[in-house]
Order: C-alpha cells, then structure tokens, then sequence
C-alpha cells in the first residue's frame, strides 16, 4: 500500500496496521510518498492500493482505468498556518482572499509542498479559486517557497522561517507542541480534505493482489474502524482528527 | 547544540537497553551493507587484479570511467534500480522492488567503481621484484595474483572498509528503492532521515552515533585482517 505522508505522521496507520495484520493474518508494507507519487506507484503496479487526499488526481487516476472505484472513508479540513504576529493581516478571512493578501501585499511568506501531494493540489485549487494562475504564483516572488517535502518537514520549515502554509489540521495537531504557529485560516468549503483507498485495477495491472486490497478497503469502512477513526486522537490532542464518511455523500 | 549531548546519552541509552527496533534497524542497516559489500568484492577484487595485470585496448579509458563513477550520485542509481525493478520495468516480474535484496543490488552499483578502482591501485603498488620472483619460481597466473594479493592486502582491505562505509551510509538508494517500510525496508539513513522529518532530532542524532559505532566494530575487525 502506499498511502499519503498526512496519514503517516498522523500516527493513524501506525494504530491501524497491526489491526488490519491480525484480522487478516498478512504483513502489510507501507510506503509513505505524497498523493502524487503514490498515484505514480499504483499506476506502475507497484502497490495494490493507495490511499491519497486529492479528489482530481484519483478521479482521473479511476477514469485512466488504473484504479477500480474510489472509496472516500475519512475527511477533515485543510488549514492555514502562520505566524502568531500575521504579518500578512490575514487572520479570519476567507482561504481565497488570504491568498490574494498573500501575493498582492508581500508582506509575509508562503511555504509550499511543491511535490504534487493532495495538499499542493488543494493550494493550487486555492490559488485558482483566488483568480491566480500556478505559473504565475511560484515565479512571483521569493516570498513564495516551493520546498519539495512532506507535511511534518514543511511545517518545521514554515515555523523556522516564520511563513505561512498550507497544512491538514491532522498533522498540524501532531506538530503543534514542536511549531511556533498558529491557525490563522480555518474556515470555507474549499477547505474540505476527504481520504480516499482506491485498489489498483487488475484488468489493467494483472499483478495487484486484488483481493487483498479489497480487504482494506472493507476493513476501512466497516462500523467498527470508522468508529475507531472518529475516536482517533481524541486522547492525545483533545479532538479527533478525522470525521468517518464511508458510504456518506460528500460536497465535491 | 544541546541535541547532540542529548543524542549522544540516548545513542548509550538505547544500545544499553537493546531497544528492540532500534536494534531490528542496526542489524538491518549492518547485513544489507555487509552482503552488499560481500558480494561487491567477491567479484571486484579478481576483476581489479586483471584489468591490472592485463594489458587491453582502452585501458586507461576504463580505469578513467571507474574512477569517474566514484562520483555517481545514489539518487541516480536508487532512480535506475527503481525503474529496473518496478511492475513496469524488465525485472518488476521478480516482485523485488521495495525489498533489501534490491537495496543490496542498488549498494553493490554503488561501489562497484570504487572496489575497482582502489584495487587497481592497491595492486599496481605492490613492488614488480616481488612479481618476477614468483614467475620466475614457477608460479602460475593465478598463484602469481593470489601472492600480489596478499601483498597489497592492506590497500585491498582499505578498499573493502571504504566500500562498506560508502553502503551502510547511503541514504539515496535506500529511500527509492526501499521506500523505508518499518520492519523491513527501514535502516538507519533512512531512519534519521523519518525521525528528523518528525523533528526528533535526538533520536536521529542517537541512530547517526549507532551508525558510527557500527562503523567502528567493522573497522576494527578490518583492521585485524590487515595486520594478519
């Protein structure tokens, strides 16, 4: 399986491995790559499913025909964080016109993903609801800082430099005591971050153990794991980092 | 700074205690590195002493090319194993991707040149006296090697101890091709580099001083075999 970094550090795949392993009597291996290359190693037939946050990227990775159907399991929002000082005076305003503040005041920096991950394509959906184009916003400036990692390094480096980010609120919350940064864009529909596992198709890659992704994906969205989801964290940050929405309509 | 003292107390904690992961990780940086290298100078050893000892055309070009790939990067090769060894790839039937044995292949790439290209010159340094007189005892191509051998086996081991430093501190081939699967796949470059991503800079500086230690028990050892 190779699954989003925001899944990894997290935790939630380190609590729910050795579930999905005793239930199934199988070692699951997985792989922590941004939604972009996970997609890239489901597409080589390299795992058997993935597990990624970026609604565009699957739907075109299913209409490709290499994935079988996608299973949105888990959601929660997307946040921006930056410095407590806001340099950039952005603090409760919309997601679209922070952005808009962002690159027509320059006052304050930006930290980005860069690396094709569900939350870059989600900063990208952001920038063009903003009325910006990409190309327009990665040369603007030294401002904007295209860094290339995962969420936890990308964090460190925003509260190094004192910028702001794009982030899931589930990593945030699992960095927070190590971030000097404070949630300064929490709300707005655009902000939605929903989880996805999405099992390689065999007829297109005769090789993906089909069953056994089937496997996780029923593990997933069974009562007793999306009851286990909904409870995740609550002990260890005061909130639960993901809402359960198997078999939930959800808002594109 | 403060790190480091902390590192340095928790690398002695956790080798003190045995603590079982950090220990699973060790003993799996240590065997990937050690079959790499195994298996590296089981070949290139013998294959130094004859690009020495034979005389071909474009020899120097290839001693040149060796030597050039002591520079190649490990991302390069984590890239061309990856896609070598990948469902989509000539060997992805071997299922073999995201395992150590393709880890070791990708280390041994790695210091193929450089196990070459140091025995060449550990070879072409031992005295052409010590050459003649075997020949001249009657000594065939193969006993002749085997006695320049034991001669440059201090520059020999060197070369071993260096191909081995090179494997068990690379990070780039580990990362692409072992994609850092705990339990499996996870060593200590990789490590340090998942722990310092999650910010535990002591547990990171503590896996980089298990790694030095490593290191240094295999020096000793090394060290035995060229004083023999």
């Amino acid at each position: 399986m190779a699954t989003t970094t925001s899944l990894y550090d997290t935790g939630l795949w380190d609590y729910l491995e050795p579930m999905f392993e005793e239930e199934y009597n199988i070692n699951l291996n997985i792989m922590y790559a941004g939604t972009g290359r996970a997609l890239e190693y489901g597409k080589r037939g390299d795992v058997d499913i993935i597990i990624v946050h970026s609604q565009a990227y699957e739907e075109q990775f299913v209409a490709e025909g290499y994935g079988v159907q996608r299973v949105p399991f888990a959601y929660n929002y997307f946040l921006i964080v930056g410095p407590a000082a806001d340099p950039a005076g952005i603090k409760g305003i919309s997601p679209k016109e922070a952005f808009k503040k962002l690159i027509e005041n320059g006052s304050g920096s930006f930290v980005s993903r860069g690396d094709d991950s569900g939350t870059h394509a989600k900063e990208k959906t952001i920038w063009k609801g903003a009325g910006y184009d990409y190309e327009v916003v990665r040369n603007a400036g030294a401002w904007y800082v295209e860094a290339g990692t995962g969420m936890g390094p990308i964090l460190m480096m925003a509260s190094e430099k004192q910028a702001y980010t794009l982030t899931d609120i589930g990593t945030y919350l699992a960095y927070k005591d190590k971030l000097e940064l404070m949630p300064v864009v929490d709300k707005g529909d655009i902000l939605l971050n929903v989880y996805s596992a999405i099992a390689v198709n065999p007829e297109k890659i005769p090789t993906t153990k089909i069953d056994m992704a089937n496997n996780l994906i029923n593990f997933l969205v069974s009562p007793e794991i999306q009851e286990l989801i909904s409870n995740y964290g609550v002990k260890q940050y005061g909130v639960s980092l993901f809402t359960p929405c198997a078999g939930i309509e959800l808002p594109p | 700074m403060v790190e480091i003292w902390r590192g340095l107390t928790k690398a002695v904690e956790l080798i003190i205690s045995f603590e079982p992961e950090v220990m699973g990780i060790a003993g799996r940086s240590l065997i990937i590195a050690l079959t790499s290298t195994l298996l590296a100078s089981l070949f290139c050893i013998p294959l130094g002493g004859l690009i020495h000892f034979r005389r071909f055309p474009g020899k120097r070009l290839v001693i040149s090319l060796i030597q050039t790939f002591f520079s190649i990067p490990t991302v390069a090769i984590g890239l061309f194993v990856f896609v070598l060894f990948s469902q989509a790839g000539p060997l992805g039937g071997l299922n073999l991707l995201f395992t150590p044995t393709t880890m070791v292949v990708g280390q041994m790439i790695l210091i193929t040149p450089i196990l070459l290209g140091l025995t060449i010159s550990a070879v072409s340094g031992v005295d052409k006296a010590i050459l003649d007189t075997a020949r001249s005892l009657g000594a065939s191509g193969f006993q002749t090697a085997i006695v320049v051998l034991r001669e440059a086996r201090f520059a020999v081991v060197a070369a071993v101890g260096m191909g081995f430093g090179r494997a068990i501190s690379e990070v780039g081939i580990a990362i692409m091709v072992g994609m850092n699967i705990r339990g499996f796949t996870r060593v200590l470059t990789t490590a340090i580099s998942l722990e310092t991503s999650k910010g535990n800079l002591e547990l990171s500086i503590a896996l980089g001083i298990i790694l030095i230690f490593i290191a240094l028990i295999i020096n000793i050892l090394l060290n035995r075999l060229q004083q023999r």
